[in-house]
C-alpha cells in the first residue's frame, strides 16, 4: 500500500501544514471581526455615481479616526466602527452624503459584552465537541482493543480533527479576513463532518480486524490497516468530492454573508478528507509498531 | 420484486406530490418559507436587562414580565411574527439577562427603539381658571429658587390646561374602538377603581368645561363634558388613523418597564440585502445540486440515477421539513442545506463501493445489494452520530444565528440517513432484479469500469 509506505512524506506535509497555520495564528494573529470586539458596521450602497474608496475613508475618518472602510462589489461601501450610538450614526450618514447619494443596506452594533459572550461561547463550543467525539470513537470501536486499545482511535481522531481545523485557521490568519461568527459555525461543522471520513476507515479497519485477526486466515496489523485504505479509498474521495462541489458552489454562487462559512469548511473538508485517508490509518501502523518495539526491548531486558 | 417496484412507484409519485406542494404553496403564497430577519429584512435587537434593583427572588418574575410588557409593545406595531425572548448568560464573568427583540420587517432602527423604548404619558387635564391667552410668561425674581427657575409658578396663567392627578397609571385597560356612527377609530379607557372616583370627580366638577387628554405632553383630544361620569369609562376621539389607535391602545397596555434596559446590540438588514442573499443562496444551492447529480451520474452509472432521485426526494422532503415545522431558514441555514446535499450522497456512495465490493467478490446481484446495504449501515450510523453531536452541541451553545445553521444541519443528516437506507434501497432493489447480464453488469459498475 504506497500511503503506507510513504507515510513519512504524508505526515511531513500535514506536519509542515500545521506548523505554516500555527505560525500565522501566533505571529499575525486573526482580524477578528465586530462578533467578536464589539463595534458597529455600516454597509451602504452608492445609488448614482460612485466615489472612491479613499474619498470615503477620508470622509469617514474625519469624524471617526479609528474606523476602516472597505469596498465591496462595485457600489457598496462596509465602514465598522468602534460601538456607535444612533445620533453618532446619523451624523456619521449626514457626512457622507457630501460624497454621493447612498442608501443604507445594513446596521449592525454589537456590545462588547456580547462579543466577549460569543468568543467564551466558541471556545466552550470547541472543546466540548472534541470532547463528545473522542468518546464516542472510543466507544464505537469499543470491541476492537487488539492491537491497538480503543481509546488510541479517539485520540488519534482528535489529533487529525486538529490538523483539520488549525489549517483553515491558519488560512484566515495569514489571508487576514475578518473571522466572524460563521468562520466559527464552519470550524465547528468541520469537526464533526471530517470525523465522517476517518470513521469510515476507522470502520473498515474494524471489520477488517475481526476477519484477519489470529484464525488461519490472519494478516499482519499493518497489512490490515493497509487493506482497510484501499477498500474505502475510493469512497472516501467521492464523498468528499461531492461535499467539496456544494462548497464550491456555495462560495462562488452563494451570499456574501455565508463566504467565510464556506470557505472554511471549504478547507477543513479538504485537509479533512487528506488526513483521514493519509494521516489517520498510518498513525495506527506507527503507534502500533512503537507499542511492539517497546514490548520487544522490555523483553529482552 | 413487483412489491418492490410498486413501492418503488408509488414514493417517487409521493415525491413528486409533495414537491408540488412545496412549489404550489408558494407560488399561491398559501404557506410560505418562513424566513430569518436577514433574509427577509428586519431589525435585531438585544438589550441587556438591569436587575441589581430587584431582590434576587423576584428576579426571574420582573424578567418574564419585561418581555410581557415588550412584547406587547412589539405587537403593538403589527408585526405578525415578532419574536421576543429572554437570555441568561454567565459567559461575561457576571451573570447578564438579555432580551432579544426580533422585527421582520422593520428596517428603521429608530422607529423600533421608539416604540419599544417609549412609556406613553396619558395625562388628563382641565381648564386652566387663570388662562389668559394674552398672558406672557414672565420670570419674576423670586421665582428663581437654588438657581432654578421654577416655572410652573412662571407659566401661571399661561397655559390653557392644568394638571388634575389623573394619569395613564390609574388605567386598568385600553381598547381599539370605533365610533357607532362616524365609524372613526377611538380608544376606549378603564380606569381602575381609584382613577374611576378620580375622573368621576373631575367631570362632575367641571359639566359644560372641556377636559383635555395630552398623550406625552401633547394634547389629542379636548372633549366637552356633559354630566358626571361614573364607572369609568372614557373615549378618546382623537384624529386617528386606525394604525394609530391601535398603537396607542398597545402601548396603553404595556405600561411600564419592570427594570431598566439598555441597548447592547442592533442589527438591521435592508430588504434587497436579504432579497439578494436568498437568490444567491438558491442559486448556490441549485448549481451545486445539479453539479452532484451530474457527478453521480457519470461515476455511478445507474446507481447514481438513483442516488440522484434519492437527492431530489430528500430536497423536497427537506424543503417540506422547513416549511411545516416550520423551521425559520437563515442565510446560514441555507448555507447548512447545500452543505448537507453534498453530505446527503455519503450514505449512497458507501452502499454502492460496497455493493461493487460484492460484485467482484462474485456475488449476485441481488445478494450484492442487501450486502451492500447491510455491511456500510455500521459506518453510516457511526459517522452521523457524530455529525449530530456537532448539531447538538452547535445548537445548545449558539446564537440565533448559529441555531439557525445547526437545525438545518442536524435535520439534514438525520433525514440523508433515512432517505439513503430507505428511498435508495427499495429503487436498487426495484431495478436491481436478481440476475445480472452484461448490460446490467456494466450500469452497475462504476468510474472507467467496464
Amino acid at each position: 500500500m504506497f500511503i503506507l509506505r510513504f507515510k513519512k512524506i504524508f505526515f511531513a506535509l500535514a506536519i509542515i501544514l500545521v506548523i505554516g497555520s500555527l505560525a500565522g495564528i501566533i505571529v499575525k494573529g486573526f482580524n477578528w471581526g465586530i462578533d467578536f470586539t464589539g463595534g458597529s458596521v455600516i454597509e451602504i450602497q452608492y445609488t448614482a455615481a460612485v466615489p472612491s474608496s479613499a474619498q470615503v475613508s477620508a470622509t469617514v475618518k474625519t469624524l471617526l479616526p479609528d474606523a476602516s472602510v472597505q469596498q465591496v462589489g462595485e457600489k457598496g461601501f462596509l465602514i465598522r466602527t468602534a460601538v456607535l450610538t444612533q445620533i453618532e450614526k446619523d451624523e456619521l450618514l449626514k457626512n457622507i452624503t457630501s460624497t454621493g447619494e447612498f442608501t443604507e443596506k445594513r446596521f449592525n452594533t454589537i456590545g462588547p459584552s456580547v462579543g466577549k459572550e460569543l468568543r467564551t461561547k466558541s471556545i466552550i463550543s470547541i472543546i466540548l465537541i472534541s470532547i463528545a467525539i473522542t468518546l464516542f470513537v472510543a466507544f464505537a470501536f469499543r470491541s476492537i482493543s487488539r492491537p491497538i486499545a480503543s481509546w488510541k482511535y479517539g485520540v488519534i481522531v482528535i489529533t487529525v480533527l486538529l490538523h483539520d481545523i488549525i489549517i483553515p485557521a491558519g488560512f484566515f490568519a495569514w489571508s487576514g479576513i475578518q473571522v466572524d461568527t460563521l468562520f466559527v459555525v464552519g470550524i465547528l461543522t468541520i469537526l464533526g463532518v471530517s470525523v465522517n471520513d476517518t470513521i469510515v476507515v476507522f470502520d473498515r479497519i474494524r471489520e477488517n480486524l475481526t476477519r484477519f485477526h489470529g484464525g488461519k486466515n490472519a494478516l499482519p496489523f499493518t497489512e490490515i490497516i493497509g487493506k482497510s485504505i484501499s477498500e474505502t479509498f475510493t469512497r472516501s474521495i467521492m464523498t468528499s468530492v461531492t461535499v467539496l462541489l456544494a462548497l464550491l458552489a456555495l462560495v462562488i454562487f452563494g451570499p456574501e454573508s455565508t463566504r467565510n462559512l464556506s470557505i472554511t469548511m471549504f478547507l477543513g473538508m479538504f485537509f479533512g478528507t487528506y488526513s483521514s485517508i493519509f494521516v489517520a490509518a498510518p498513525l495506527l501502523v506507527v503507534w502500533n509498531n512503537w507499542q511492539e518495539n517497546r514490548a520487544l526491548t522490555q523483553g529482552k531486558k | 420484486m413487483w412489491k418492490q417496484r410498486i413501492i418503488a412507484v408509488i414514493l417517487l409519485a409521493a415525491a413528486v406530490g409533495l414537491g408540488f406542494l412545496v412549489y404550489n404553496t408558494e407560488m399561491k403564497k398559501t404557506k410560505t418559507f418562513r424566513l430569518g430577519l436577514d433574509l427577509s429584512g428586519g431589525t435585531h435587537l438585544v438589550y441587556n436587562a438591569d436587575v441589581s434593583g430587584v431582590p434576587q427572588a423576584q428576579v426571574t418574575d420582573s424578567l418574564s414580565t419585561l418581555r410581557e410588557v415588550i412584547e406587547k409593545r412589539v405587537n403593538g406595531l403589527g408585526i405578525s411574527e415578532a419574536t421576543v425572548t429572554n437570555e441568561t448568560t454567565t459567559l461575561t464573568g457576571t451573570r447578564e439577562y438579555r432580551l432579544v427583540v426580533d422585527l421582520p420587517g422593520i428596517t428603521d432602527v429608530q422607529k423600533a427603539l421608539d416604540i419599544i423604548g417609549q412609556t406613553p404619558l396619558l395625562e388628563f387635564k382641565i381648564e386652566n381658571p387663570d388662562f389668559d391667552p394674552n398672558k406672557q410668561l414672565v420670570v419674576t425674581p423670586d421665582m428663581i429658587k437654588d438657581g432654578q427657575i421654577d416655572l410652573s409658578q412662571a407659566m401661571q396663567g399661561s397655559m390653557p390646561f392644568i394638571q388634575t392627578g389623573l394619569t395613564g397609571q390609574y388605567l386598568e385597560s385600553a381598547t381599539l374602538e370605533f365610533n357607532p356612527t362616524t365609524s372613526a377609530p377611538t380608544v376606549g379607557l378603564q380606569f381602575d377603581a381609584e382613577g374611576s372616583k378620580k375622573f368621576e370627580e373631575i367631570t362632575k366638577n367641571n359639566i359644560g368645561k372641556s377636559v383635555a387628554i395630552y398623550l406625552d405632553g401633547e394634547p389629542i383630544s379636548t372633549p366637552m363634558v356633559n354630566e358626571a361620569i361614573s364607572g369609568g369609562r372614557a373615549v378618546i376621539n382623537g384624529d386617528f388613523t386606525p394604525e394609530e389607535a391601535r398603537q396607542l391602545v398597545g402601548r396603553l397596555n404595556s405600561g411600564a418597564l419592570p427594570v431598566p434596559v439598555t441597548l447592547v446590540s442592533t442589527e438591521s438588514i435592508g430588504p434587497t440585502l436579504g432579497a439578494d442573499a436568498l437568490r444567491a443562496g438558491m442559486h448556490a444551492g441549485l448549481i451545486g445540486l445539479i453539479a452532484i447529480m451530474v457527478l453521480l451520474v457519470i461515476w455511478y452509472r445507474l446507481p447514481g440515477l438513483i442516488a440522484s432521485v434519492s437527492l431530489l426526494a430528500y430536497s423536497i422532503i427537506m424543503l417540506a421539513l422547513f416549511k411545516y415545522i416550520p423551521v425559520t431558514l437563515t442565510s446560514a441555514g441555507i448555507a447548512g442545506f447545500i452543505i448537507s446535499l453534498g453530505m446527503a450522497v455519503d450514505a449512497n456512495i458507501l452502499i454502492f463501493e460496497r455493493m461493487k465490493e460484492e460484485l467482484r467478490a462474485g456475488k449476485g446481484l441481488k445478494d450484492a445489494i442487501s450486502e451492500g446495504f447491510d455491511r456500510a449501515w455500521t459506518s453510516i450510523r457511526d459517522g452521523n452520530i457524530s455529525s449530530m453531536l456537532s448539531a447538538i452541541i452547535l445548537f445548545m451553545f449558539g446564537t440565533t444565528l448559529i441555531k439557525g445553521f445547526a437545525i438545518v444541519f442536524g435535520l439534514g443528516v438525520l433525514i440523508s440517513m433515512l432517505s439513503a437506507i430507505t428511498i435508495s434501497r427499495i429503487f436498487l432493489k426495484a431495478i436491481g432484479g436478481s440476475r445480472a447480464g452484461r448490460i446490467k453488469q456494466f450500469l452497475f459498475s462504476s468510474g472507467l469500469s467496464q
